[in-house]
């Protein structure tokens, strides 16, 4: 799992990620707006398995799981943050982002190419060649991400019983 | 054992004679509530999805509160979608914009000391004012209690908040909780329960004690605790409910906190959170006075019967300054009737005050009252990030209702005391 990062500060929250002037529309348009007011880059430019690198308490503010969808839908594949709001946390596994806790800030500049590996918890810098720890992923939660979220998850293991 | 509060509430949902910070427990859910925003529209496709109802329809209540009044045909369809589904659901619980969620609940009896609720909403920890723990998820998780009647948590420490002394003259809870955001910051309740305590919140009314829980939200924890005692009975007896039906817990003065932190009321004066945080507050004192163009009463923060009362103490007699504008959202339907009745709004609609429908409107940027490139405002609010109230460059400093009455009157940041002074001489 690799991809290019794009690097926050502390406490981006929710209203960064989703802005409450487009909540009451298409998620996809949403999406358009994601971090608008704080980047106008990130939006248009993300690519597919993209990684957002943050500081401290990222999505903190509303329990608007859209904050979370929407980078599912620009097709960013992690979150690396030193610590998450807690609501935000289980919204991003939930809706199938993976949240990876660690402080990687000084290790990883934007454009650096990450490689992640979620069940061991090393996330490796492979433009510099730097190895930086983050928290193991406990498996179910894997899981779950590896599904696209809870119910697609719980779906597929009601599937196999029936 | 020795528990918290929190444990306490918890082990009572878990069917447990006990439990430990740390430990992961399901628990059944007393109460469901959900909005218009973050519910039917996002729960009820992943219910179809798995071909069931709601667990027990009269476990759930249903506000429409984000998108009211309806401004155009997309939160016209929400607001349709809502009430079809709570009819399809056979939901008796159901408040089409009579005020926000967290104010409606407790008003219209729904909460009683004791109970487990789960709120689709990040502001949910206001029900933990009426010795409930009330926390907010997304909705998936709320799909989840929806569909079990239960949720899993992993059983929080408790941070205790101490508060001592009286109140000085034009202070508030809204002050007591941004000293908090800036001395503990946005993750100091690192999602763990925050219980307030002291004789100050033993000295609050219940409305002033919401304004406490709901921006324990600001402090980064799942809930914000206050054990129930005879002014929450009261309250809830207005509300038309018996509070004997609920259990107050206290915790035990012995149990196992993370930390107690102290406070001391008597030398708190107004607090302003300067734009992008809640967490950048400081003094009155130390604030810039800056030009404001819009000032904002409302929001489940600072838009109760009290908190209209705070601004027109200031404002009676008063004008709002030219070049400002006063935006007055009361948090309920029935906040406004009460207004109205003792006269407040009168003495606010006087002044200038410009009356709007009861719901999170400006607040989060969903409704009418939202700010243009470059404007400031001062809100009685929760949160002022970046571009929430508005365009990106907007910005917003967050006050007690005293302040944005005083920052109405003098169209710039203001200090309230001075006004409160002149009242009495």
């Amino acid at each position: 799992m690799s991809g290019k990062a794009w690097k926050y500060g502390d406490n981006v929250d929710t209203d960064l990620l989703a802005p409450g002037a487009y909540m009451k529309g298409p998620v996809e348009e949403l999406a358009k707006h994601c971090l608008e007011a704080i980047d106008l880059e990130f939006a248009p430019n993300v690519q597919p398995g993209d990684v957002i690198v943050a500081g401290r308490n990222f999505g903190i503010g509303s329990s608007r799981e859209q904050a979370a969808e929407v980078l599912v839908l620009l097709g960013v594949k992690a979150v690396i943050a030193k610590s998450f709001g807690g609501i935000f946390y289980r919204n991003a596994f939930n809706l199938g982002l993976l949240a990876l806790v660690a402080d990687a800030g000084a290790d990883i500049q934007a454009g650096h190419e990450l490689d992640l590996d979620p069940a061991s918890g090393t996330i490796t810098n492979t433009t510099t060649g730097a190895q930086i720890a983050a928290e193991p992923v406990p498996e179910h939660l894997r899981r779950i991400v590896a599904a696209g979220g809870l119910v697609p998850y719980l779906e597929q293991k009601l599937e196999k019983h029936s | 054992m020795s528990m918290t509060l929190a444990e306490k509430i918890i082990a009572k949902a878990a069917g447990q004679e006990s439990v430990r910070a740390g430990e992961i427990v399901t628990c059944n859910v007393d109460l469901a509530m959900i909005h218009d925003s973050g519910g039917p529209r996002r729960v009820k496709p992943v219910l179809e999805r798995l071909g069931v109802k709601v667990w027990d329809a009269k476990k759930v209540v249903v506000i429409s509160d984000h998108f009211v009044p309806a401004v155009d045909q997309q939160s016209a369809a929400i607001l349709k979608l809502t009430r079809d589904w709570v009819k399809d659901q056979e939901i008796e619980g159901f408040y089409d914009q009579q005020g926000i969620c967290h104010v409606v609940l407790p008003e219209r009896g729904h909460l009683k000391p004791g109970m487990f609720v789960v709120g689709g909403d990040s502001h949910s920890p206001t029900g933990g004012a009426f010795g409930c723990y009330m926390f907010g998820v997304g909705a998936t998780d709320m799909a989840g209690v929806l569909v079990t009647g239960e949720t899993w948590i992993r059983v929080p420490e408790t941070i205790r908040i101490d508060w001592s002394g009286t109140l000085p003259r034009g202070s508030s809870a809204k002050d007591m909780m941004l000293k908090l955001c800036a001395t503990l910051g946005m993750d100091g309740g690192d999602y763990q329960a925050v219980e307030y305590t002291g004789s100050t919140i033993a000295g609050l009314s219940m409305t002033e004690r919401m304004t406490m829980s709901n921006m324990a939200a600001e402090l980064g924890a799942q809930a914000g605790l206050i054990a129930a005692d005879g002014t929450t009975a009261d309250y809830i007896r207005v509300a038309g409910a018996n509070p004997d039906e609920g259990t107050a817990f206290a915790g035990d003065e012995d149990a196992a906190y993370r930390m107690v932190h102290k406070f001391d009321a008597s030398a708190l004066g107004p607090q302003i959170a300067a734009p992008d945080s809640p967490a950048n507050s400081g003094p009155v004192e130390d604030a810039d006075d800056a030009p404001v163009d819009q000032c904002y009463i409302g929001a489940c923060t600072g838009a109760k019967l009290e908190d209209l009362h705070m601004a027109a103490e200031v404002l009676g007699g008063r004008k709002v300054a030219s070049g400002t504008r006063l935006l007055l959202a009361p948090a309920s339907t029935r906040v406004t009737a009460a207004a109205a009745a003792d006269g407040t709004l009168a003495k606010l609609t006087e002044a200038g005050a410009i009356l709007m429908p009861s719901g999170c409107g400006a607040c989060a940027g969903y409704g009418a009252g939202v700010l243009a490139e470059g404007e400031t405002c001062m809100a009685s609010t929760a949160r002022n990030f970046k571009g929430r109230m508005g365009a990106r460059s907007s910005k917003v400093y967050l006050g007690s209702p005293y302040t944005v009455a005083a920052t109405a009157v003098l169209g710039r940041v203001a200090d309230p005391r001075p006004f409160l002074a002149e009242n009495k001489s």
